[in-house]
């Protein structure tokens, strides 16, 4: 309703995300005034219960606030907790774990693409309807699940909440031989992840570059995932342990999730699949290297819709990594490190599909947990997002609300924003004036 | 149901929960995809944006996730009022889940502990259960469900029998699969002779003990295990804390309220100027 000078859009229901949520857009005239992403995810009050519990549960515990990646909440919170009683976990065990960490990569990364997003771009409601036409395609995409829900399967007793993950290290390791036959599933998987990465890279992409700053782990040498430090773009570069000076949270009325921001910059900043690729698209393993290279993404990338190929690519490098650690595989002496608790703060990051995952506990001397920090990707990713959309929507005012929540919902959804860390979706609201 | 459609209208819906349980349904895969070629999946968000015609009425639906927010309570009427079979998925609906330990809290302490302006959050003091507030036809247990219980409830419904969910606990599960119990082989602690049945006793054939998180057996013996759990080295709190975890309403109700203790902050670990 172009003539109209006053508008306002409501979308119920933004479908194909983790959660629960709305938009709201305001608009007066040819100017975008307001964009405004309500999340009304039920608050779970996890930092709050987390106190007095003991130190050997947060992995157990955190784990249940996303479904989808468990393994980056047990990392985190295993790391900060490690990092409190002067425990840094190496060797098979760390290899273990970025393991694990892989399967949980491929898993969501192949649901957030053939299920999510992938219909998108091909004009389908959801991967059911696609699945009717083009069963083959979707074959894929459940078979590239599978081999991530068969090493959480192998490494972790289950794909969702792994039990074999404790602080210190596993309840128990595999054997060389256990691995063998994931080994080869994982080879025929890497088939299909090169296949996947050609079919996205097909798709048409609008145009769309975004100017936040990228905040991403680095881990010289490989692409970051289960740990590292913390680099961004405008030449930051910290500790887990100075993450909140230089992220700083603030809660806005329309969500359960908080808002974050960077110290001493008014800017919005991104973290995530893009953040990642642009920041460490040189760590990338060979085939994943040749196969970003192939799909022509170049160094780095600022375009929220090709997010999907960097996700293409990062199953690529997941599988890679995958067979590289098994073959490498020597089981540890023990299944975990002894960690004995003390009265001290710890801090842990790593990279969740959807991003920098950051936690942090007080321990007293005996173990309990005095207080407990999280800061999840989504929560950290909104601000960004709703600028991205106001930008996006400011370049397609002459389309009729009907259209406009239809590319909206397209556009959050190229964030995967998990919005049961950050907390839900649906809903799309806008105000003409 | 609709006139052009014979075939049953499957819906899944999600109130406060992580999704796991949903992914569960989504990882059904190949059975999913067999499934919809026999029912309609009339709402699953997550799953797809398409809405077939009408809201209800559904033949079954999937409900994950407890009851935490005004919104929420009232929800959960209309998906019954609409739903021929109800059926929750997972300790969060079915025993409301990990975020029930708000039940033994103090919501507004709690809330001030997360926001900074705890009064734009609206929610309920309790996190309860799906059937605290209507009939439920089927509970599956699990944080997550098991993906074989979920099909084997399905295929039932779809064939018109009655779905069998096991009452027995987690031991027969390791004796079936082989794993020699934790506690006598290895003096590890376990809630698998109170737990219930479903997930095919994971835990103690990776070394660990179970933790329980299918929730309590039709009528556990806890009174016997705690002694045990004891005699194993498992210090009092622990013990406490372990039945006040995934499942702690439910294990609480059996407990006459002790499992809630340990889930209760000690006074002196409470924020400053917080109540007590
Ligand atoms: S029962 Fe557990 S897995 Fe299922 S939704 Fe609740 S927290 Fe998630
Ligand atoms: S053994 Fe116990 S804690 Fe482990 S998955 Fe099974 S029911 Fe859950």
């Amino acid at each position: 309703m172009t003539h109209k000078r006053e508008r306002t859009l409501v979308t119920a229901g933004i479908a194909r995300v983790e959660g629960e949520g709305s938009l709201y857009l305001r608009v007066s005239g040819d100017q975008v005034d307001e964009v405004r992403l309500d999340i009304y995810e039920p608050p779970r009050f996890f930092e709050a219960f987390l106190r007095g519990r003991s130190y050997r549960e947060p992995p157990d515990i955190t784990a249940r606030i996303c479904g989808i990646c468990p393994v980056a909440y047990q990392t985190s919170a295993a790391l900060a907790i490690e990092a409190a009683c002067g425990v840094r976990i190496d060797g098979p065990i760390a290899d273990l774990r970025r393991l694990l960490y892989c399967g949980e990569w491929i898993a969501s990364h192949a649901l957030h693409i053939y299920f999510l997003h992938a219909p998108d771009f091909l004009g389908y409601p959801g991967a059911i309807e696609l699945a009717r036409d083009q069963r083959a395609i979707v074959e894929r995409g459940l078979k590239l699940r599978r081999a991530g829900n068969a090493i959480m399967e192998t490494i972790g007793g289950r794909a969702v909440h792994p039990v074999n993950f404790q602080v210190g290290g596993f309840y128990s390791v595999p054997a060389r031989a256990d691995l063998s036959g994931l080994a080869d599933q994982l080879r025929a998987a890497l088939d299909e992840a090169l296949e996947t990465v050609t079919w996205v890279a097909g798709f048409d992409f609008p145009e769309l570059t975004v100017e936040h700053e990228m905040l991403a782990l680095s881990q010289p040498g490989s692409y970051p995932i289960e740990s590292g430090s913390v680099v961004s773009s405008g030449g930051r570069e910290f500790a887990a342990a100075e993450f909140e000076r230089n992220v700083i949270e603030m809660q806005v009325p329309h969500s359960t999730a908080l808002h974050a921001r960077l110290a001493g910059s008014e800017g919005t900043y991104l973290t995530g699949p893009l953040a990642r690729y642009t920041l460490n698209s040189r760590w990338l393993p060979p085939a994943a290297a040749a196969a970003a290279a192939a799909a022509g993404l170049g160094d780095s990338c600022r375009n929220p819709f090709r997010s999907i190929v960097v996700r293409a690519v990062e199953v690529v490098c997941a599988i890679e990594e995958a067979i590289r650690i098994i073959e490498a595989y020597r089981p540890p002496s023990r299944p975990s490190v002894e960690v004995a608790a003390q009265a001290a703060t710890g801090h842990g990051v790593s990279e969740a599909p959807r991003g920098v995952l950051y936690h942090r506990y007080e321990l007293d001397s005996a173990g309990s947990v005095v207080s407990a920090r999280i800061i999840p990707p989504t929560s950290q990713n909104q601000a960004a997002i709703e600028r991205d959309l106001r930008q996006f929507v400011q370049a397609r005012l002459e389309l009729t609300d009907e259209q406009l929540a239809g590319q909206c919902e397209q556009a959050i959804r190229n964030y995967d924003p998990c919005i049961s860390c950050a907390t839900h979706f649906l809903d799309l609201q806008v105000d003409r004036t | 149901m609709p006139a052009d459609s014979a075939r049953p209208r499957l819906a899944v819906w999600k109130l406060a929960s992580c999704d796991g349980c949903q992914l569960t349904v989504l990882d059904c895969q190949d059975e999913l995809l067999a499934l919809a070629g026999e029912m309609d999946i009339a709402h699953f968000t997550e799953a797809t944006s398409a809405e077939l015609p009408g809201p209800g009425p559904f033949d079954v639906s999937l409900v994950e996730g407890s009851v935490s927010t005004p919104a929420d309570a009232a929800r959960i009427k209309q998906i019954r009022a609409d739903s021929r079979t109800l059926v929750t998925i997972g300790a969060c609906a079915t025993a409301g889940g990990i975020q029930a330990l708000r039940n033994f809290g103090d919501v507004a302490e709690f809330a001030s502990t997360v926001y900074a302006r705890p009064d734009y959050i609206a929610a309920l003091a309790t996190s309860t259960p799906v059937s605290s507030h209507v009939p439920v036809d089927f509970e599956l247990p699990g944080c997550p469900i098991d993906k074989h219980e979920l099909i084997g409830l399905l295929s039932a419904l779809l064939a018109g029998r009655e779905p069998r969910i096991p009452g027995h606990s987690v031991c027969e599960q390791c004796k079936l699969r082989g794993t020699a119990c934790v506690m006598v082989a290895r003096g590890t602690p376990c809630l698998g002779p109170v737990t219930q049945a479903g997930c095919g006793a994971i835990c103690p054939a990776f070394g660990r003990g179970c933790y329980g998180c299918f929730g309590p057996m039709t009528a556990p013996n806890v009174g016997a295990l705690v002694p045990w759990l004891g005699r194993l080295g498992m210090p009092d709190s622990d013990i406490r804390r372990v039945f006040a975890t995934f499942n702690v309403a439910a294990f609480d109700r059996l407990a006459g309220g002790s499992a809630a203790a340990a889930a209760r902050p000690e006074p002196g670990r409470r924020h400053p100027g917080s109540g007590a």
